[in-house]
């Protein structure tokens, strides 16, 4: 029985070694938290890689005013792929299911997740989903409607990517539930007797957030996907205006996931960017309880916003109304957050490492986006650049230049953690350099490209662009290069790095205080009491107390 | 393992058997993956002896929490029939229908359904009860009664689907009506066959027993969800 269930590399002799060190382990049915943390994180970033190359084709086609670099209808299946590759495979998976996967049971003080074997058979939906939405591109044609798939274009587009595209995110949605129930349950009912919620360092009160919408959310996408397939195989008209339905409903549903998203994406990088800033500024985190309040306050406003991406669909003035103003609301925990996290910094003892100068990045592209984002909740603006490039470049301000950055400031925070050695900081400031400039210089651009018409999801455009779209792909291809110093350190350091120690960084929360990598079930000992895990400036030993009992 | 001495959960870790609690949600909720832990509890219990080990999980006594992954599930689930039941009353708001087309439905049939579901909560609590009690074969009649109902309330479907005077494609009522009440009717099927698992794990030496009453209690858990959907369905679909 346990044969069959568990996975060949472990045994249940508790005082053996748990697992074999080698590599195959990433490749099996690992239910160590770490493990699958770390498969999350590597499947993640070939799917970036992907995306990336897929955006690149899409910078590429943009050169020039005229569609000659690929067909029209290529480029919709590009543009498609890389919106649902960046979301569903890279973003969602990587910032919940990787660092949660790999932090949280730290944080609780457990041994690994409170349903190890769920959290597996979340983390291998994901390859196939993936297989099989890249795969529909080969076998015919992959989806062109984009990654909202809005009908009534998702029931004219070839019918094949399209019910493939449901099928995959479906998949993936469900991995998607699978892993926040799995987090729920962690963050309520694992934690270590003594350690109370409001000790919890913040990353949990925002995985605790993120999972609340994934569950409430994610269902109501499964659905409308499942009514939308309905309507492409079985030809009913659940959205179809010709056979007597509503595409607007579609849109209505869409959002109510689709919006929840956007903070699906960047809470848990809010909860990672709170746990590098105090360690590298060596101060406390400024305002613990407002920022679990504005998570909390994000969850429920995150829920009753969605239509601010219908302003042009024919919403009547009193949603136009109500949704205006619940957006704007929005900007105060977000604006709170963003407050604090700049009073941790003041007066601090900032050292201007790599994670730190990603955090930095964070904290200056959010604020932009944040500021756009402000702007398109108004109706009358929201009009006038509705689906242009003015959309595109708020968004990836928040999707990149936010929740990406993060990605990669923590990646280097606890890559000593991971691998027990130091990235190379000349090679990562380097990265830096290259992505944040990169960065800019693609996106920047387009908040004037937007405000001038430029239609978003369009392979050519007017003549007068040119220039400032050649701009925006020269930022692109920075970002590109970007990669190459990133992927050298990782390998490189993975090797040759010097070796880091238990805690490099004089960290206080949990996971540093035990070896590095961490041994299979996190300590060798109890786990310890961390009831500040963000004392920095007092005697370290006040803070971090070892567990009295078993 | 045993409701009562739940060993730490978080032992769980890295193989260890008591991992076979790990996929109480999918087992729960999708049903059939029952049958392919028939020796999870028995595993378990085998570990027991491993539990002393320091640095194993020993000081952490936490409770039984695979009842509340199932519920987290089941808000979940929930959510895929409210995003239904919001389409199905906005396309009844402003989506007038085709020609012919009419919102109203024959109540008989599914008013003896409603009856039929309602009561096969009765007999599942009445099971629960049983076992509680230790007289299990009492409980293991309650349980085919109860699997009994929810098979008559699918026939009871069948036989409405047919004589509906509409068919799926017909307008957006026809489709909405067969969306939803065919996701409803794909719960109580698995919600049927897990009864019967259930069931046959509750025979004489079955994993099912006092012991290990959670395979029975998730199910009842999900019995009375889909039941309470129903009522809400019959509400929006058949009365409204």
């Amino acid at each position: 029985m346990t044969a069959t269930l568990s996975p060949p590399t472990t045994t249940p002799e508790p005082q053996a070694p748990l697992q074999p060190q080698g590599w195959l382990r990433y490749f099996s049915f690992s239910v160590d938290h770490k493990v699958i943390g770390l498969q999350y994180l590597v499947c993640g970033f070939i799917f970036y890689f992907i995306g990336g190359a897929l955006a690149g084709m899409i910078r590429t086609e943009l050169l020039t005013p005229l569609s000659d670099f690929m067909p029209r209808e290529t480029y919709n299946e590009v543009l498609t792929l890389h919106g649902t590759v960046m979301i569903f495979l890279w973003i969602v998976p990587v910032v919940n299911g990787a660092f949660g996967n790999y932090l949280i049971p730290f944080y609780v003080g457990a041994r690994d997740m409170a349903f190890p074997r769920l959290n597996a058979v979340a983390f291998w939906l994901i390859p196939p989903a993936g297989l099989l939405l890249i795969s529909s591109y080969f076998i015919g044609s992959a989806s062109q409607s984009g990654w909202t798939a809005y009908p009534p274009l998702s029931l004219t587009t070839p019918a094949t990517g399209q019910v493939i595209w449901i099928l995959s995110v479906l998949l993936l949605g469900g991995s998607s539930i699978f892993g926040g129930i799995n987090f729920i349950a962690t963050i309520l009912k694992l934690r270590r007797p003594g350690l109370k919620m409001l000790q919890l360092p913040m990353f949990c009160w925002a995985l605790l957030g993120t999972s609340i919408l994934v569950v409430l959310s994610t269902p109501v996408l499964a659905g409308t996907l499942v009514l939308l397939s309905f309507d492409i195989i079985a030809h009913t008209g659940f959205f179809n205006p010709a056979l007597g339905g509503n595409a607007v409903v579609y849109q209505h549903l869409f959002w109510f996931y689709s919006h929840p998203a956007v903070y699906i994406m960047v809470l848990p990088a809010f909860g990672l960017v709170s746990e590098i800033l105090p360690v590298h500024a060596r101060k406390p985190l400024f305002g613990y309880i407002t920022m679990v309040y504005s998570i909390l306050a994000i969850v429920v406003l995150g829920l009753v916003v969605w239509a601010h991406h219908m302003f042009t669909s024919g919403t009547p003035p009193w949603m136009r109304l109500f949704f205006t103003i619940a957006t704007s609301l929005i900007a105060v925990p977000t604006g709170i957050k963003f407050f604090n996290w700049l009073a941790t910094l003041w007066g601090g003892k900032i050292a201007l490492n790599t994670a730190m100068l990603f955090s930095c990045g964070f904290i200056f592209n959010f604020v932009f986006g944040g500021i756009t984002g402000v702007a398109l909740a108004q109706v009358p603006f929201d009009i006038h650049v509705h689906d242009t490039y003015f959309v595109v470049a708020h968004f990836h301000y928040i999707v990149y230049g936010g929740t990406v950055f993060v990605i990669f400031g923590s990646v280097y925070h606890w890559y000593p953690k991971f691998t027990g050695r130091m990235a190379n900081e000349s090679l990562g400031r380097l990265h830096f350099l290259l992505t944040f400039i990169g960065f800019n210089l693609c996106f920047a651009p387009q908040h004037w490209l937007g405000l001038n018409g430029m239609p978003r999801r369009v392979a050519e455009y007017d003549p007068q662009f040119t220039f400032i779209n050649q701009v925006s792909s020269v930022g692109a291809l920075l970002m590109a290069i970007s990669t190459l110093p990133f992927l050298i350190n990782m390998v490189y350091s993975a090797f040759a790095g010097e070796q880091a120690g238990d805690n490099p960084w004089r960290a206080l929360t949990p996971e540093w205080l035990t070896s590095s990598p961490p041994p299979v079930e996190n300590w060798k000992g109890p786990a310890p009491l961390v009831t500040h895990p963000y004392g920095y400036g007092a005697a370290p030993e006040s803070q971090a107390v070892g567990a009295s009992s078993p | 393992m045993t409701s009562s001495s739940f060993p730490s959960p978080i032992s769980a870790s890295a193989g260890s058997p008591a991992l076979a609690a790990g996929l109480p949600v999918a087992e729960a909720g999708a049903g059939g993956v029952a049958v392919s832990l028939p020796g999870a509890g028995a595993s378990q219990d085998t570990e027991a002896g491993h539990h002393d080990g320091a640095g194993h999980g020993g000081e952490e006594g936490h409770g039984d929490f695979r009842m509340f992954g199932l519920a987290t599930f089941l808000v979940a689930d929930g959510m895929t029939f409210a995003g239904f039941f919001a389409a199905y009353l906005t396309f009844r708001a402003v989506n007038p229908l085709a020609e012919g087309g009419n919102y109203e439905l024959e109540l008989v049939l599914p008013t003896l359904n409603t009856i039929l579901l309602l009561l096969s909560s009765v007999t599942f609590h009445r099971a629960a009860k049983a076992i509680h009690q230790d007289r299990t074969q009492a409980c293991r009649n309650w349980l085919l009664v109860t699997a009994a109902l929810g098979f008559t309330f699918l026939g009871g479907q069948m036989v409405e689907y047919f004589s509906l005077p509409f068919g799926l494609t017909d307008n957006l009522f026809a489709s909405t009506f067969y969306a939803i009440t065919g996701f409803h009717g794909l719960h109580v099927t698995l919600g049927g066959l897990m009864i019967l698992i259930i069931w046959w794990q509750s025979r004489q030496g079955g994993r099912v027993n006092r012991a290990n009453l959670f395979p029975l209690e998730a199910t009842e858990l999900y019995w009375h969800f889909v039941d309470g959907i129903w009522v809400l369905l019959y509400g929006i679909l058949y009365l409204l």
